[in-house]
């Protein structure tokens, strides 16, 4: 099937030496969100800017619906919505102002464009600021009125960068599942850039961790946290009232050997191991430790974070991506 | 067709924000009326200087001050660009199908519009302080027709600046680097047959004294409207060159972002 979204060993520097994209490829299948992961500086918008058209890649070949972004820009602008990294909205207008004429640049007018004006201060609950200058309108609100002008023309694929930073955590679950609402319920494709790792996590079908203009990692949130060693398993065992008294010592060897199950310890009353799919383990594990009379106060399974592959492939925290990424800009 | 659409939609943009903050109008009007009162009133006896045709020096300086104005405040046309560059706006329309042309065309019948405005305010100030047009309406409506032009055609200039310069600063600089001299240059203030030969000879190449030496010939009592044409063509070439510079600097734009 032909992808929404293909890029193919895009470049892109700037002056002074700066080389925003390194040879950077990717797909994005039709219908679905895909996050591009990376810390500042990493590419994501440049990435972006190329795919949407208002800027050019040096090398490398990319497309939008199956339009070439070089050689066909006129009809990628007709098959997208962006929502750029900084808010487009003009803010001496009116959200209704804004809406109308971002329809008419993309050639609607009359009864019907109104008619999708309206609809959209609807939805994205600006009806009643509709008739207010936009400088007003809080961040939230004009995020919102972004995106609202994005989708005006009905595109199929949509480029939303960075769209909830700087949003209260109030917002930005709202803004979640109206994302989400948009690949689910209208078939629309959705490239999103973040910052968050849990924002990729909870959004994207499949993610591509961009680190220095290159994709160092894609798949989806889960295949990407499988590849590492494993999800870590806690087991506190209870200790009979006794708070003191130290547990089974025989607690280990009960679970040791079981399919899929590594790196037993035991620390305190905490029994510590590792398992490929933590989820699934649990059971036979508990299993074991009720046939050895081990009794357990509590289990848990820790899952592998986004963070925890990002350092995996770039050797280093994306804390620390940032940092240094600030340092540079400075 | 869809041109002349877009370039609407972008020309009702800026004048409902021009209709938002009309004192904006009022503001940029003060600098002319000084200039047309107190250079009326300063050289009020140029016209006793041996050569000086007419006997009023503010009916013969009105139509420069109308000219003038049309450059100077069309000149800054650039800077709500720039500040649509920094606010993503531009950005916006660049990644939709609108057309470059009309985002600068745009601007430009906006500017002219305030031109007209602007001229008839001078005009009637003019005629209060005693000043006269001879040629009659359809004489000052060829000024404001120049003087639009004039306009047009130094928004398209400043417009193209200020994508390649991106910097508010840089485009004041340029600005002012230009606007004095071309008025200086001309014969706004002056009759050419008092100027140095030299002036006189730039002043023939200066867009600036085109729209002067138009919009003088048209409000005289007796128009030489060849002479009138003739300096409207030049200005209408003149401005289908910026207009062209302009949408091209939109590449020098995208290529910096
Ligand atoms: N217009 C520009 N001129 C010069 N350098 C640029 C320009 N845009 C981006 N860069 C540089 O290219 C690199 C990639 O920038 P880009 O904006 O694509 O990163 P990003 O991943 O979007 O970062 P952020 O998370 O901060 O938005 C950075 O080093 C940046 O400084
Ligand atoms: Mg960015």
């Amino acid at each position: 099937m032909q992808q929404a979204i293909e890029a193919d060993g895009l470049v892109k520097s700037y002056p002074k030496g700066v080389t925003a994209l390194d040879g950077l490829s990717f797909e994005v299948q039709q219908g679905t969100v895909f996050g591009l992961l990376g810390p500042n500086g990493a590419g994501k918008s440049t990435a972006v800017k190329i795919l949407t058209t208002l800027t050019r890649p040096d090398q490398g070949r990319a497309s939008v619906a199956g339009l070439d972004v070089v050689a066909q820009p006129d009809l990628v602008r007709r098959a997208a919505g962006v929502v750029a990294q900084g808010s487009g909205v003009d803010v001496q207008a009116t959200g209704r102002e804004n809406l109308r004429l971002q329809g008419q640049v993309y050639g609607m007018r009359g009864r019907s464009l109104e008619r999708r004006v309206g609809e959209l201060l609807e939805r994205f609950g600006l009806a009643d600021a509709a008739d207010r200058i936009a400088r007003g309108y809080s961040g939230g609100m004009q995020r919102r009125l972004d995106i609202a002008m994005a989708l005006v023309h009905d595109p199929t694929v949509l480029f939303l960068d960075e769209p909830t930073t700087g949003l209260d955590p109030e917002v930005r679950a709202e803004m979640w599942s109206e994302i989400s609402g948009l690949a689910a319920g209208q078939g629309k494709t959705v490239l999103l850039t973040t910052h968050y790792l849990e924002e990729a996590d909870q959004l994207a079908a499949r993610l591509a961790i961009v680190d220095r203009g290159r994709i160092v990692a894609q798949g989806s949130p889960e295949e990407l946290k499988r590849e590492l060693r494993g999800d870590a398993i806690q087991v506190e065992l209870a200790s009979d009232g006794a708070p003191e008294q130290a547990p089974d010592g025989s607690a280990p060897s009960a679970i040791d050997g079981l399919p899929g199950i590594r790196e037993v310890a035991l620390e305190g009353r905490m029994l510590l191991a590792r398992a490929d799919d933590g989820g699934r383990a649990v059971p036979a594990l508990l299993q074991a430790l009720e046939a050895h009379s081990v009794a357990v106060a509590s289990v848990r399974v820790a899952r592998p974070s986004l963070d925890d592959v990002y350092l995996r492939y770039t050797g280093r925290t994306f804390d620390a991506a940032e940092a240094e990424a600030a340092e540079v800009s400075r | 067709m869809t041109l002349v659409r877009q370039t609407l939609y972008m020309t009702v943009r800026h004048l409902r924000e021009l209709s938002r903050q009309p004192w904006f109008v009022g503001v940029t009007l003060v600098q002319p009326v000084i200039w047309l009162l107190l250079f009326g009133a300063l050289f009020k006896r140029i016209v006793d200087i041996p050569g000086f045709h007419g006997h009023s020096y503010i009916a013969f300086l009105a139509p420069g001050v109308v000219v003038m104005t049309a450059m100077f405040n069309s000149a800054w046309s650039g800077m709500a660009l720039i500040e649509d560059l920094n606010r993503g706006v531009t950005a916006r329309f660049l990644v939709s199908p609108v057309a470059r042309q009309a985002l600068i065309a745009g601007r430009l019948v906006k500017e002219a519009v305030v031109v007209v405005i602007q001229s008839l305010i001078i005009v009637v100030l003019a005629l209060i302080v005693g000043a006269s047009f001879p040629g009659g309406p359809g004489g000052v409506a060829a000024l404001f027709a120049v003087s639009a032009l004039l306009g047009a055609t130094f928004g398209g200039l400043s417009n193209g600046f200020a994508l390649i310069m991106r910097q508010e600063e840089a485009l004041i600089g340029a600005v002012q680097f230009i606007v004095l001299p071309l008025t200086f240059l001309s014969s706004t203030f002056l009759q050419p047959n008092l100027m140095p030969s030299w002036i006189r000879h730039v002043a023939d190449f200066n867009p600036v004294n085109w729209a002067v030496v138009a919009g003088r010939a048209a409000t005289s009592a007796s128009p030489d409207w060849g002479l009138v044409a003739s300096r409207a063509g030049f200005l209408a070439l003149l401005l289908a060159l910026c207009l062209a510079f302009a949408t091209r600097a939109f590449q020098s734009y995208q290529r910096s972002v």
